[in-house]
């Protein structure tokens, strides 16, 4: 008798360490499943002419980030009865997005996300069928579409290039180097910059000393060598800022100055909302599970990808709710807080859709600070010393 | 009341013969070392090489053993508490940081961060015995003292998952506020406290109806909303008080533990994550991660007696008797 139960005793607990390697998770209850489906829809892009062969061009920026932030959704959903899905919609280069927008996706989606540029994003902002969407613009920096052409149904993840100017310059006061350098290339997106670069001087107290447009060739061996030093002999000042977004020069400021100053803006010391020298308040694990999953570092619009996927999965399951207007409404209340990697919990401002977040100032190789800095202070949240606040704002939608 | 009494015995005793002073030991996650603190003296004796970067910390039961989490090396090290060189390792998986031993001290249960798992180790094997699937990058975890509860929290998810420890399943989740951190059971196994640190609450949950009965916010004058980190708690056996460690606030809240009211915050290190109890429950430990210390805390005239230099980044901490 007592032989029997050992060996009964002994199968069964040998029957549980066979399982092991493939135990199957129990989840708590099985429930009839809430289902969300989301979009995201993004054209190909034309390859830039390489600057130089250091970095490789990544066409799939972004898709992973949200195909990561439906993973962490759906691990949650598991416990909540929640089922994320994505489906991808990728124009062709010689495509029509609003073509594509409005056989694909009108009536079936609630949520978009919108890797596209400031264009295209309102050209889909306004049309009939987006009216009760919610739309992530995972891309533009303009801070026009989060002002005077801003959009109820867009909500922007990216900082907008007046947050990234504003963490420029705290930084620049806090180091004192109040005198600048403006240098801004041709593009009209080099003339934002530059723009967004004046208003933060002038907010912060600093000093544009000299602006010049670079005019010369974007050859890398000729600029290097002679046209840099010739270029940079202007009056004293204490940082070059440059505004270089496409980077066809901008790499080649530094160290090669007629005085020896430093970079900073879309080169050099920038501004960004993420950088793989972040590795505090556990970016370390999503760094290592993006990279896991991507085989490269995380992108900023892989990054701003994967919010906009946890800030649905967030919100319903917070909600319980699957509903866009239901979703949009905690999602700009003051409940919403969202885990970004970041040390601050992230929300949306009111009253122009804009992710309010920390913006990172990295050097190529290493986290220099994080923006808000120290000492500059906000009435409701730090965080609203970047950018826009709700006094200067030129937004107007009715809710 | 009986028991009340046998430690109040226990402790004239202790006042009237010779003092035995307990040992504190501090895991020094960038010296990949062991501070041994005596903190009656509040002398650090010695820092020991014990492997490469050693986070989480426990003693066994019976004070006979340490488990420290050595993550680079991706395993928990056994540690004689007495000699202590390493007796024995464990199967942590990878990257391990917190883990939690049951009552009994014969299973740990570990955290794997990037793979969003508990895994149960049997320790006299040696053995993983089973891995649970729990919410994205699992932190706090902790048995309850009936050891009928394993608790693991998920920072992205924002749960806690209740997973009985006989059938190692989850029987329930709750939503909590946004990334929670650590969390601890009241001794009765009633209450399970739990700490979040984005939105600097401390939530009180009931054991039976998994519910949160109480959210406390934690607000300091000078110090900003986003300073204030809630991570390690402990409740005194009474649980007449608990405390919290409030990370880069500096500063550890005294929360009475009947009526949740935060009584006052005590000014401790920098980044004060980890916190234990002297075994008479008349001191705390606080492991100060940027000024390199522990505070310690005399818990009768509630205020800071000492703090000690131990080196680089000190994490988790143990106490023996």
């Amino acid at each position: 008798m007592r032989s029997i139960r050992l060996a009964a005793w002994a199968i069964a607990h040998l029957l549980i360490f066979i399982q092991l390697p493939g135990v199957e998770p129990v989840y708590a209850k099985a429930k009839a499943k809430q289902v969300i489906n989301i979009a995201y829809l993004t054209q190909e892009q034309n390859v830039p002419p390489p600057l130089s062969n250091l970095d490789p061009f990544i066409q799939n920026k972004g898709i992973i980030g949200a195909e990561l932030g439906i993973d962490d959704n759906n691990t949650t959903g598991a416990f909540t009865g929640q089922q994320f899905n994505l489906k991808k919609f990728i124009v062709p280069l010689a495509g029509n997005v609003a073509d594509t927008f409005n056989k694909e996706l009108a009536g079936k989606f609630q949520y978009v996300v919108l890797n596209l540029p400031a264009d295209q994003v309102n050209q889909l902002a306004d049309l009939p069928a987006t009216k009760s969407m919610l739309l992530f613009d995972v891309a533009t920096v303009d801070d026009a579409l989060r002002n005077e052409q801003c959009r109820s149904n867009v909500l922007h993840i990216l900082p907008s290039r007046a947050m990234r100017a504003d963490a420029l310059a705290q930084y620049m006061m806090k180091k004192r180097w109040t005198q600048w350098f403006l240098v801004l290339g041709p593009a009209p997106e080099d003339h934002l910059f530059a723009d967004a670069i004046k208003r933060a001087a002038k907010r912060f107290g600093m000093k544009i000393v000299a602006e010049k447009t670079w005019e010369h060739t974007f050859d890398a061996r000729r600029t290097a060598q002679s046209d840099v030093a010739v270029f940079t002999q202007v009056d004293d000042y204490d940082v070059l800022v440059v505004a270089d977004e496409q980077g066809q020069f901008g790499e080649y400021l530094d160290y090669r100055t007629w005085i020896p100053r430093p970079v900073i803006g879309t080169q050099g010391l920038i501004a960004t909302s993420w950088h793989r020298t972040h590795e505090q308040w556990g970016a370390v694990q999503i760094q290592n599970r993006f990279k896991e999953k991507a085989g490269r570092w995380m992108e900023e619009q892989d990054y701003a990808a994967y919010l906009a996927a946890r800030a649905i999965g967030e919100t319903a399951a917070r909600t319980k709710s699957a509903d866009a207007s239901q979703v949009k409404n905690y999602i700009l209340s003051d409940a919403f807080a969202l885990q970004g990697y970041k040390g601050n919990p992230l929300s949306f401002r009111s009253w122009d859709g804009q992710l309010r977040q920390p913006v990172l100032l990295a050097a190529p190789r290493s986290l220099v600070a994080v923006a808000p800095i120290e000492g500059f202070l906000h009435p409701k949240t730090e965080l609203d010393t970047l950018g826009y606040d709700q006094p200067e704002t030129q937004c107007k939608w009715d809710k | 009341m009986k028991k009340n009494a046998s430690s109040l015995f226990f402790s004239l005793v202790l006042a009237g013969g010779a003092v035995q002073a307990e040992t504190v030991f501090v895991t020094l996650e960038k010296d990949n070392a062991l501070a041994v603190v005596d903190p009656v003296e509040g002398k650090l004796i010695k820092t020991v090489p014990i492997g490469q970067r050693p986070r989480g910390i426990a003693i066994s039961p019976d004070n006979k053993f340490l488990y420290i989490a050595t993550s680079d090396d991706n395993v928990i090290k056994i540690i004689d508490a007495e000699t202590l060189k390493e007796v024995g390792k464990l199967p942590s998986g990878d990257d391990p940081e917190t883990f939690a031993l049951n009552p009994e001290g014969n299973r740990i249960y570990v955290s794997n961060e990037d793979d969003s798992m508990v895994t149960a180790i049997d320790i006299a094997r040696k053995k993983a015995v089973k891995q649970i699937k729990v919410g994205v990058e699992p932190e706090g975890i902790t048995v309850s003292p009936d050891n009928h509860w394993l608790i693991s929290t998920s920072e992205t998810t924002n749960m806690v998952h209740w997973i009985d420890t006989k059938t190692n399943t989850i029987v329930e989740n709750t939503l909590v506020d946004p990334r929670p951190r650590a969390a601890g059971f009241t001794a009765d196994s009633q209450q399970l406290w739990v700490t979040s640190e984005m939105a600097g609450t401390l939530m009180i949950l009931d054991a039976k109806t998994k519910q949160i009965v109480k959210t406390v916010k934690f607000e300091i004058s000078g110090v900003t909303a986003d300073k204030i980190q809630p991570v390690g708690v402990v409740i005194d056996k009474d649980r007449a008080r608990a405390y919290v460690a409030l990370g880069p606030a500096n500063r550890v809240a005294v929360i009475n533990a009947k009526t949740f009211e935060v009584e006052r915050y005590l000014l401790v290190g920098q980044r004060v994550w980890n916190l234990a109890f002297s075994p008479d429950q008349k001191r705390l430990y606080t492991t100060n991660g940027i000024s390199n210390d522990i505070s310690i805390i005399d818990l009768e005239s509630q205020t800071v007696t000492k703090s000690v230099g131990v080196g680089n980044y000190p994490w988790g901490v143990a106490v023996k008797p």
